[in-house]
């Protein structure tokens, strides 16, 4: 990564909350919901961050509030080096031309009356941008490009499969040739082959554009193969933020172990010999998030000190950022989801405060913080 | 297959199920001529994009089809009784018994002006004749297994009280309840998060250990296939392309469509950031679906077919070892050859 570089990208200590209502005539303010408090990150030109994390986590609040698409609390979003944060809407135009965004749903992101020359087209006009040749044929060029066929011009959306409507949604957002777009969960509306064109797609046009992405993602699969950085959001927070080869080999959060583990491998004889680490309980609501560090009350690392101070994301090792008190170090070299010895691993029915003594439910991996120095054995290193 | 023994036939066996719906459009053929077997306290997944023909067929085998809007033919024995000439009568009185249904959608799937509980005692009043203190206690104690805490509190609480994790819960404890032989469960974790799915996919595990059921389980997620499946059938265009045991799919598969879905998936040995390897082109719609094999316009192997059979022929399922049966053109030798390419490129050389 060249640091001397001003990031596509940078975000200082984003805060979205909010407000909650009470119900009547004159409703009042009774409350918060702290969907993305106190996020920093950068993403550098050509780069992607992958942010990943639960439904309900923020990452997609975060992905709109850089954008402008919904008002942050407080916090500095920087493009280019160019503070963006306290602009008016009419001095955001010009900016929106670089800053574009790349939606989940392609049934939804899309106006059904509208063709789809005039879908992508969209944008031209919009900005008043005049390119060389005309509209029809850059439109034609850029359909070319996403591999759409451009004699479709003049079609509309329901004519076009999943993985067609997102490749219309892809030719938009990158109409303008921008330096920066925000990819909201771009793949997890489409099928299993079609992931994967769509995913080398956007590889493709970052190559060629120098485009830098925000890759929004709830799969941590689909993030190894694209993100250059990864940030784990759990409530609102980041983490742990590490590059792809951190994050995925030596993993610091209990958090992110926990996300690894929970990933089925598609290899059954893989899959069988892993051990599970099996969080408990659901996501608690963000509008009451617990007290301390917000993951403790589904932590298998946690203690006393959890559930009071909320512990700093600090810089753990260069270029690795975890907010823990207890970050899993003894794994150091091996992945986590690589097998836990099975003599470290243990059943603890009774961990997990908002569930019954529930003995369905086997629950793993609660031992092994409190014996730092026992050997373990690595297993096949899967993710690495 | 008419006139086997019901001895010889296994707890649930479908055979050459077709489902037709007439359309403004034309015919859509939702499922095409599909056969499986499945014997008690095994998992059989069923895997397939969407319009694949997966939840139809799943639909077809509950009797959920309305044959008012559509032809359904073939055979489908449960324990010995063939449910596709079943009067509705007798299909509601296994409905919920003897065979469950998981939703995807734990959203729509409970009737919100209904409590929790009321909607689990009905499935145990519609089969049984039970006092109104036992079928509570009988809900209490599935709420119990399920992992909903408090369950004697939460059982007079409304769907939208709980998370979707919790709802998902309620589904499979209303499923199991009257402890089905049978349970089909229909991508039951792809509305969850990921931690969640990991909890859900081993409750079923565990109750299936615990009731002997038999499940079907469909998805799209490889992953979750590897993980809990004994048998696996994938279906493309309505058919069943191959199907074999969960090793024969995984390290010896043989149908190019298998061999696709397992390459285009992001892969383990993979360096970080390596390009996918998608399968190209979009799947057939199931209003035009392609003559000959319906997977030929999208299959990168068919010029090692002589011949234009791959366009004009459709082929049959053929066996290729036991339990093991594939739907290709491709002759054996030539088979063999495109397997190893992707295995090598898995990392997972064939023995």
């Amino acid at each position: 990564m060249n640091e001397s570089q001003e990031p596509a990208l940078r975000v200082t200590d984003l805060r979205t909350y909010f407000p909650v209502r009470s119900k009547g005539l004159f409703p009042k303010t009774v409350g918060q919901v702290k969907a993305v408090d106190g996020v920093s990150f950068s993403v550098q030109p050509g780069q992607t961050l992958g942010l990943v994390g639960e439904s309900g986590c923020g990452k997609s609040t975060t992905g709109r509030s850089v954008l402008r698409l919904i008002e942050r609390t407080s916090g500095r979003i920087e493009f280019d080096g160019l503070d963006v944060t306290e602009m008016s809407s009419r001095e955001m135009v010009p900016i929106r031309r670089k800053a574009a965004m790349i939606f989940q749903d392609p049934y939804n992101a899309l106006n059904p009356r509208h063709t789809v020359g005039a879908i992508i087209g969209a944008p031209f006009a919009v900005q008043g941008v005049k390119p060389p040749g005309g509209v029809r044929k850059a439109v034609q060029e850029l359909m070319e490009r996403v591999g759409l066929n451009p004699e479709h011009y003049n079609r509309y959306p329901a004519e076009f499969s999943g993985g067609q409507r997102q490749r219309i949604g892809i030719a938009r957002a990158v109409a303008l040739k921008p330096k920066f777009i925000v990819c909201d969960e771009p793949v997890s509306a489409l099928d299993v082959s079609i992931q994967a064109q769509v995913i080398n797609l956007l590889r493709d046009l970052q190559d060629d554009f120098g485009i830098a992405y925000l890759f929004i993602a709830h799969d941590l699969a689909v993030v190894r193969q694209i993100a250059h950085h990864v940030a784990v959001m759990y409530l609102g927070q980041v983490m742990e933020l590490a590059t792809r080869e951190d994050l995925y080999s030596r993993p610091l959060h209990p958090y992110t172990h926990a996300l690894l583990s929970a990933i089925p491998i598609p290899d059954p004889r893989a899959q069988r010999q892993r051990e599970h680490i099996m969080l408990s309980g659901d996501l608690p609501s963000p509008a009451a998030p617990p007290s301390g560090c917000v993951f403790h009350t589904r932590c298998f690392q946690a203690q006393d000190i959890c559930a009071v101070e909320k512990p700093e994301i600090i810089e753990f090792e260069p270029g690795h950022k975890v907010a823990c008190h207890f970050p899993i170090v003894e794994f150091l070299g091996t992945a986590p989801i690589t097998g836990l010895d099975p003599g470290l691993t243990k059943q603890t029915g009774a961990a997990g405060e908002d569930r019954g003594s529930n003995d369905l439910i086997r629950e793993i991996g609660t031992d092994y913080g409190a014996a730092p120095n026992t050997p373990i054995d690595p297993g096949p290193a899967i993710w690495r | 297959m008419a006139g086997k023994a019901n001895s010889q036939r296994a707890f649930l066996e479908v055979s050459d199920l077709s489902v037709q719906f007439p359309t403004e459009d034309g015919i859509v053929r939702a499922v095409d001529g599909v056969s499986f077997a499945i014997e008690r306290g095994k998992t059989l997944a069923i895997v397939g994009e969407s319009g694949s023909g997966k939840s139809v067929t799943a639909q077809a085998v509950m009797g959920l089809i309305n044959k008012r809007n559509a032809d359904v033919s073939g055979e489908v024995f449960f324990d010995g009784e063939d449910l596709v000439a079943m009067p509705e009568e007798g299909l509601r009185k296994l409905r919920g018994n003897k065979m469950a249904m998981i939703f995807q959608d734990p959203m729509s799937s409970l009737h919100p002006f209904y409590r929790i509980g009321d909607q689990l005692t009905e499935a145990v009043n519609a089969h049984e004749k039970v006092s109104k203190a036992s079928a509570r206690d009988r809900a209490i104690e599935m709420l119990h297994k399920v992992g909903i805490p408090a369950p004697a509190k939460r059982f007079d609480d409304y769907p939208h009280q709980f998370s979707g994790g919790m709802r998902q819960r309620v589904m499979i404890a209303m499923a199991l309840i009257n402890s089905p032989s049978l349970l089909i469960a229909d991508e039951p974790t792809t509305a969850l998060d990921v931690t969640v799915q990991a909890q859900i996919i081993e409750l079923i595990s565990q109750l299936q250990r615990e009731f002997d059921t038999a499940v079907i389980l469909i998805t799209h997620d490889l992953g979750i296939v590897a993980d809990v499946a004994d048998e696996v059938a994938v279906m493309y265009g309505a058919r069943v392309v191959e199907s074999g045991s969960v090793d024969d799919i995984f390290y010896h598969p043989q149908m190019p469509y298998t061999l696709g879905l397992l390459a285009s998936i992001p892969r383990l040995n993979q360096v970080p950031g390596d390009r996918l390897d998608p399968i190209p082109g979009n799947p057939p719609s199931p209003l035009r679906l392609p003559t000959g094999c319906v997977f030929n316009p999208r299959c990168v192997y068919q010029d090692r077919v002589t011949g234009d059979v791959c366009q004009t022929q459709r082929p049959a399922l053929e066996d290729v070892g036991a339990g093991h049966q594939v739907r290709c053109h491709l002759p054996a030798t030539e088979r063999q050859a495109v397997a190893d390419l992707t295995l090598n490129l898995l990392g997972r050389p064939s023995r």
